[in-house]
């Protein structure tokens, strides 16, 4: 079997999800890799470390700007020479937008946002989550056809570098036809905080917190342990907090270690959006909102009264 | 104008899901099906896009088995001029129901643009919008949440996570893939949806799109539901103890701190 891992890679440094890539049970597989941009061979060692075989490098500078049409185009010639079996990127903002597109132009079959992905001799099995998590089902392929599959990031661990390991690499080259779309900037959002799908902390609020004003108890417990902002679709709704930090089935699904729930009662399309994280807390004064059904610590109090505190506790155990 | 909006009937997102007997789908008997929240700011800024440019029309398409009528009678309550049902099976993957709207479109008129959601919430596979593109060899912005529409041209902020926005330039026509904040939709009054239920709704069958289930590459099966959790350990104490308990939990016993 031979797999494609496609590297994603910004300020010249690979993802993380596309490390994680390198950690699932991949069996005797002959992996290689494929970095494309505008200048990507330093890219090359790293992804030898990991375990690639092979790196393959498409270099241009219609390639600098990273556009999902660019991308399609480069990695939608350069497939069908390598031949495959089966081809593996994050499910991350790039990795959503790209999965599909390689799927639709190569005629392959797609399994996205995956929770589970194995391959043993040529078999290839999949799993991944449905109504946002309310349930998981296994992708069944329907034939010997190549495969697309995007898989969620934080599912495995990446293996550890290791320097005694090497890949061949080869340049490929494409052509690019006139490109229809123009990325023409970037609007940084200025969030200083991880973002809450790539967090591996998240404090999240509800709408108890009752002003966007008081989310500050909540910033300032995420500050000390390094947690992610979230909130639940009841304090978007009323102007607490940004679109971006919703979690749930309307929202972000996010799988972090630890989620911590602060005055969020637990609606099941909140709880879709988070019940793959690792560990749940659940801080709130009423012991029969559903949160408690899924944590696995709880607190029964006054989320403004002992969120501080934890903030405190946190800071002195990292000061002691 | 020709502007299209292709959307997918879904079970609301307070549905407790069921599994059938056999583990191979869910239960669909108690389920209320509505329209996928991000196909609803697709239909909106269909709405919006015509109001702006006289002389357009909206057709709104989904595939799916009879019961997507009524979220189609829904758009059309909305505002929709037209709507049409792509007669596939619930399960069709991404694959075939993009093919299957491309096909579609194409017997209904060149588009200057085809809106989607940026994801369907049931099987959240985010597949559809980029696959019709490519089918229709259109250009394609996902996660859209702001457009500027020029003269044969867009300018869309896509959300790209953390807060962090891409402003893409595209030429039309384009598909692309409505993320929340993008527009709020409209509700449909009483009388829009009486009147809605004598429009008509034309249903374009499977070989007529040249779909079949050959063009299915996957298939979901062996669902299962999350295991049942452990109970959960309430920390007792004083808020101060709870809180030192707490940090010392995530500190020692998980180790993420």
């Amino acid at each position: 079997m031979k797999i494609l891992i496609i590297a994603e890679h910004k300020n010249g440094l690979l993802s993380e999800a596309t490390q994680e890539l390198f950690g699932l049970p991949l069996g005797q597989a002959e992996v290689h890799a494929v970095v494309a941009g505008e200048s990507v061979e330093p890219l090359a060692g790293p992804l030898g470390q990991l375990g690639a075989a092979k790196v393959h490098l498409i270099e241009s500078p219609a390639l600098a700007s990273g556009t999902g049409e660019s991308l399609g185009q480069a990695l939608g010639q350069f497939i069908p020479q390598l031949a495959p079996d089966v081809v593996l990127a994050a499910h991350s903002a790039q990795g959503k937008d790209l999965a599909p597109r390689l799927a639709a132009a190569l005629d392959a079959a797609l399994a996205t946002d995956c929770i589970q992905v194995s391959c043993d001799g040529d078999q290839v099995t999949a799993r991944r989550p449905v109504y946002a998590g309310k349930a998981t089902a296994e992708v069944e392929f329907t034939d010997d056809g190549l495969k697309v599959i995007s898989v969620r990031p934080r599912t495995v661990k990446p293996p550890e570098s290791d320097a005694a390991r090497s890949a061949s690499d080869a340049s490929v080259a494409v052509e690019f036809p006139a490109q229809k779309t123009a990325l023409k900037k970037i609007i940084a959002g200025g969030n200083e905080r991880p973002d809450v799908t790539e967090a591996s902390i998240i404090v999240t609020g509800g709408r108890s917190l009752g002003s966007a004003e008081n989310f500050s108890v909540i910033e300032n417990f995420a500050d000390s342990i390094g947690a992610a902002v979230g909130s639940s679709r009841a304090a978007v709704d009323a102007g607490y907090r940004p679109y971006r930090d919703q979690v749930g089935q309307t929202g972000k699904v996010v799988s972090p270690q630890v989620y911590i729930a602060c005055g969020v009662s637990g609606a099941i399309q909140h709880l879709a959006g988070m019940r793959t994280s690792k560990h749940i807390v659940a801080i709130n004064t009423d012991p029969d909102a559903p949160i408690f059904q899924l944590a696995d610590y709880g607190i029964v109090g006054d989320l403004f009264e002992v969120v501080p505190l934890l903030a405190e506790a946190a800071k002195n155990r990292s000061g002691s | 104008m020709n502007i299209f909006a292709c959307i997918k009937q879904v079970p609301d997102t307070t549905t407790r899901i069921k599994l059938r007997g056999d583990g191979n789908g869910i239960d669909e008997a108690d389920i209320q099906w509505i329209i996928s929240p991000h196909d609803e700011l697709a239909i909106e800024e269909a709405l919006r896009l015509r109001e702006q440019r006289p002389d357009s029309t909206v057709t709104v398409l989904s595939a799916g088995p009879e019961r997507v009528t009524d979220s189609l009678r829904m758009a059309l309550a909305m505002g929709a001029d037209s709507a049409v049902r792509l007669d596939l099976p619930g399960d069709a993957d991404s694959g075939m129901n993009a093919r299957a709207l491309a096909v579609a479109i194409g017997k209904l008129g060149q588009p200057d643009i085809v809106f989607t959601g940026k994801e369907a919430i049931d099987d959240g596979a985010a597949a559809v919008g980029q696959a019709l593109a490519v089918s229709l060899g259109m250009p394609c912005v996902t996660v859209v949440n702001g457009i500027d529409y020029g003269d044969g041209v867009i300018t869309c902020r896509r959300d790209v996570g953390g807060g962090n926005i891409e402003v893409i330039e595209t030429s039309l026509p384009a598909v692309v893939a409505a993320q929340v904040g993008l527009n709020e939709p409209r509700y449909a009054t009483a009388l829009n949806i009486i009147r809605a239920k004598k429009k008509p709704i034309d249903t374009l069958f499977a070989d007529e799109l040249g779909v079949t289930e050959t063009n299915r590459k996957t298939r979901l099966k062996n669902f299962e539901l999350p295991p049942p959790k452990q109970p959960c350990q309430i920390i007792e104490g004083t808020p101060a103890d709870q809180a030192k308990e707490l940090i010392r939990v995530l500190a020692e016993d998980i180790q993420a701190i």
